[in-house]
């Protein structure tokens, strides 16, 4: 497809340290880049008149259970005009587990980036109002990230007295 | 025809103060919708034309728990929400009634989760569990049907001597 | 009404509320603001949405939602079940619309394990998704109007929405939360009794759903209470991530259907009704005329609907018919391979959205080639409609609150997931 070549081309020209690979699958196409120039790739391919993905449909996270870039942040944009969805793909290792907002792109990634540190621990550099979007605030673990047990800690959320 | 056509001359009849008193007071359950999640909106329905609480004289959903007798519990109760169900019981004059709806409320059902209280029972009595999830309307008026027979039973020695709640007091400046 | 203690609010959350920016200015500001707490228990608020306003008089300065008094868990329970087992569980997402949530998720797995399912089976997925459109918009148009104050509507639109419930019955055995759906096609074929029961329920829709609507439409005060309330330009919508009914009301000609065709919505001919205004009152005309579609398309379902099979014919990736299983020996095989170690779709990862009544509702899925999925994102449309929130409300009355989130339509179980 010539949209996705476009892409690619156009990441691969203007990020030529922060672009890493591009794989298609199932008809979905994908990007990795490093995370340092997340908010530099994203305002590009908002602004960009070729590409216009203006709307951010999702922020989300996978945690691998592994050593290395334990944590994967995951974008999916879409754009209005070639009704086009693509996927962004960032590494977060565990050491360093903060990645830039891109709420300053997209006003949705707020509350997006918000449930991800909620449930993985990510944390957001530059985000407006960085706070627990479900759990409460005095909650002290991540529930999402594999080492958390299904039925969670005993004794971590408090019942009221009967 | 109707209640008068039975009386006797003078319009008189004998009776105790608990029975007159618990019948009337099953007739008109009003209840505290504590709508939650999907139970919610079988709750709705049964207020709907077609199964019509009314006919149960429990029509009149108040959403203020100080004017209420009957708490349905409808939907999954999380650890974050508990606080505020038990905060709204503590609200409802005595004596009040609690139907647990649902699987989820009754057990944590399909949701064995780290963030769903496995049954309200912990922090809250119980005086209904309802199967199903959700119940259907049907159930849900077998339910006031039950809690009706309930409240029927009850005589003035049951509320005697009871202790206290022992509250917080919302000391006002 | 009572006071706020310390310890019933976060410190964090009413330094939030404190230092939200606001460019609302009052004429005879008041000295002192005030904050107020609405919900989680509140009748307006569709379910358990918490909002902490900040007030000066009866104006709104500022708004923060709290979420998460219905979160359950769903991504975590994803992760240790097999796909099949999630099927009931989507169910429980948008609680209005069960059927749509069922074909949005088999959808998903059938992108991943790369499946399709046959064409009748598609067709009946095409028309409960259609039917659970309305039945979600008529509880969506019955529930504002009982905000602002007209509780007929609401009675009457419940009285639809029953006929529909009705017609779940017959056609899967459960009223509500249906689970009709299967990963490579739908459970049972439809009976001739529900195809009986759907078009007669669509013969008299459009008379009811106009019953309903002349009862509020040309009424002032209904049409006072909504209109200019909580507007959002075209820019807006996009920017805080709108869709669905609520994007096509700023005038935004955005439809999944449309723009990325699933099933065989590309063959049926209906209209996307969008309006520019982008107040509450655009949001609720957008969704009864929305409901009219559906029933054309309904329409056009029950017209071309084709014979043949609905269940997909692949042993390793969809369970046997049960009657098969109690009689042959290789299906008893393949379903007790399927039931215990799952489908096993190859490793990779897909996003699979489809255009549920309130919005895209996507599945993000990553394999990992074995029975569980790795990872399992649920993109909710109510929690990114709900975002917008604070800067609706701003600078209008706490009584248009209830109409903006009304006309919002939110449904906590997807939104607190």
């Amino acid at each position: 497809m010539e949209l996705q070549e476009l892409i690619i081309q156009k990441l691969q020209k203007n990020f030529p340290d922060s672009f890493i690979s591009s794989n298609v699958y199932m008809g979905d196409l994908s990007v990795k880049v490093d995370k340092k120039e997340i908010v530099k790739i994203c305002t590009l391919l908002k602004e960009d008149s070729e590409l216009l993905f203006i709307l951010c449909e999702d922020v989300t996270a996978i945690d691998w259970s592994k050593r290395n870039n334990r944590f994967t942040v995951v974008y999916h944009i879409f754009s209005f005009k070639h009704n086009f969805r693509l996927r962004i793909k960032a590494d977060v290792d565990e050491s360093d587990c903060a990645i830039d907002t891109v709420s300053s792109v997209w006003k949705t990634a707020n509350w997006e980036e918000r449930e991800v540190y909620d449930m993985f621990g990510i944390s957001f550099n530059n985000h407006p109002d960085l706070r627990r979007m479900y759990m409460p605030e005095d909650f002290e673990h991540y529930p999402l990230r594999k080492d958390f047990p299904l039925m969670g800690i005993p004794g971590s959320l408090s019942l009221p007295k009967k | 025809m109707g209640l008068e056509a039975q009386l006797k001359s003078d319009g008189f009849i004998t009776s105790t103060i608990d029975a007159v008193i618990a019948w009337s007071r099953k007739n008109s359950v009003w209840p505290m919708p504590m709508g939650i999640s999907c139970c919610a909106i079988e709750m709705m329905a049964v207020a709907d034309p077609k199964y019509d609480i009314a006919r149960f004289g429990s029509e009149v959903m108040r959403f203020t728990p100080r004017q209420c007798d009957l708490m349905i519990v409808a939907g999954t109760v999380t650890y974050k929400m508990s606080h505020v169900v038990r905060k709204i019981y503590d609200q409802m004059p005595d004596p009040k009634w609690v139907i647990a709806m649902g699987a989820c409320t009754s057990t944590g059902g399909i949701y064995r989760t780290y963030s769903v209280v496995q049954g309200i029972d912990q922090f809250l009595p119980v005086d209904i569990y309802l199967a199903g999830c959700p119940p259907r309307p049907d159930n849900l008026l077998h339910a006031l049907i039950q809690i009706q027979k309930k409240i029927g039973k009850t005589k003035a020695r049951d509320f005697q001597n009871k202790p206290l709640p022992e509250l917080p007091v919302i000391q006002n400046n | 009404m009572e006071i706020l203690k310390e310890k019933d609010v976060n410190t964090k959350i009413l330094q939030a509320l404190m230092d939200a920016e606001s460019d609302v200015s009052v004429d005879d500001a008041l000295e002192n603001e005030m904050i107020l707490n609405m919900g989680p228990q509140h009748p307006a608020t569709h379910g358990v949405l918490r909002l902490l306003l900040r007030l000066d008089g009866e104006t709104i300065v500022a708004c923060v939602p709290e979420l998460g008094y219905l979160h359950r868990g769903y991504e975590k329970l994803a992760e240790n079940m097999t796909y099949y087992e999630f099927i009931p569980h989507t169910d429980r997402l948008d609680y209005l619309a069960p059927m749509s949530n069922n074909v949005a998720w088999v959808l998903a797995v059938e992108k991943l394990a790369g499946i399709e399912a046959p064409k009748r089976a598609q067709y009946i997925r095409m028309m409960v998704a259609e039917l659970s459109r309305i039945a979600s918009h008529l509880v969506a148009m019955g529930a504002l109007s009982m905000d602002v104050g007209a509780l007929t509507v609401f009675l009457w639109t419940l009285r639809e929405r029953e006929k529909i419930l009705d017609i779940w019955d017959v056609l899967c055995g459960a009223r509500f939360t249906n689970s009709y759906t299967r990963i490579g096609g739908v459970a049972n074929d439809i009976q001739p009794e529900a195809l009986a029961m759907i078009k007669d329920f669509i013969g008299q829709f459009e008379g009811s759903i106009d019953e309903c609507e002349r009862l509020v439409n040309s009424n002032k005060i209904f049409i006072e209470r909504l209109d200019g309330i909580g507007v959002a330009t075209k820019e807006q919508a996009i920017d805080f991530g709108f869709t669905g009914p609520n994007l096509r009301a700023c005038g935004v000609e955005f439809d999944l259907r449309r723009a990325t065709p699933y099933m065989f919505y590309n063959e049926m001919d209906f209209n996307i009704p969008v309006y520019t205004e982008g107040d509450s009152l655009a949001r609720y005309f957008v969704r009864a005329d929305e409901m009219r579609e559906s029933s054309k398309i309904i329409k056009q379902i029950l017209d071309k609907i084709p014979h043949g099979e609905i269940l997909l014919n692949q042993p390793k990736k969809v369970l046997p018919k049960k009657t098969d299983v109690y009689s042959k020996m290789e299906e008893l095989i393949n379903d007790f391979m399927i039931v215990n170690f799952g489908i096993n779709p190859p490793k990779g990862d897909i996003y699979s959205a489809i255009e549920n009544p309130k919005g895209e509702l996507g599945f993000y899925l990553v394999s990992e080639g074995e029975g569980i999925p790795w990872r399992c994102k649920i993109r909710s449309p109510s929690f990114v409609n709900l975002q917008s929130l604070p800067h609706l409300v701003k600078g209008h009355m706490i009584s248009d609150v209830v109409a903006i989130i009304g006309s919002l339509d939110p449904i906590m179980g997807e939104a607190d997931k």
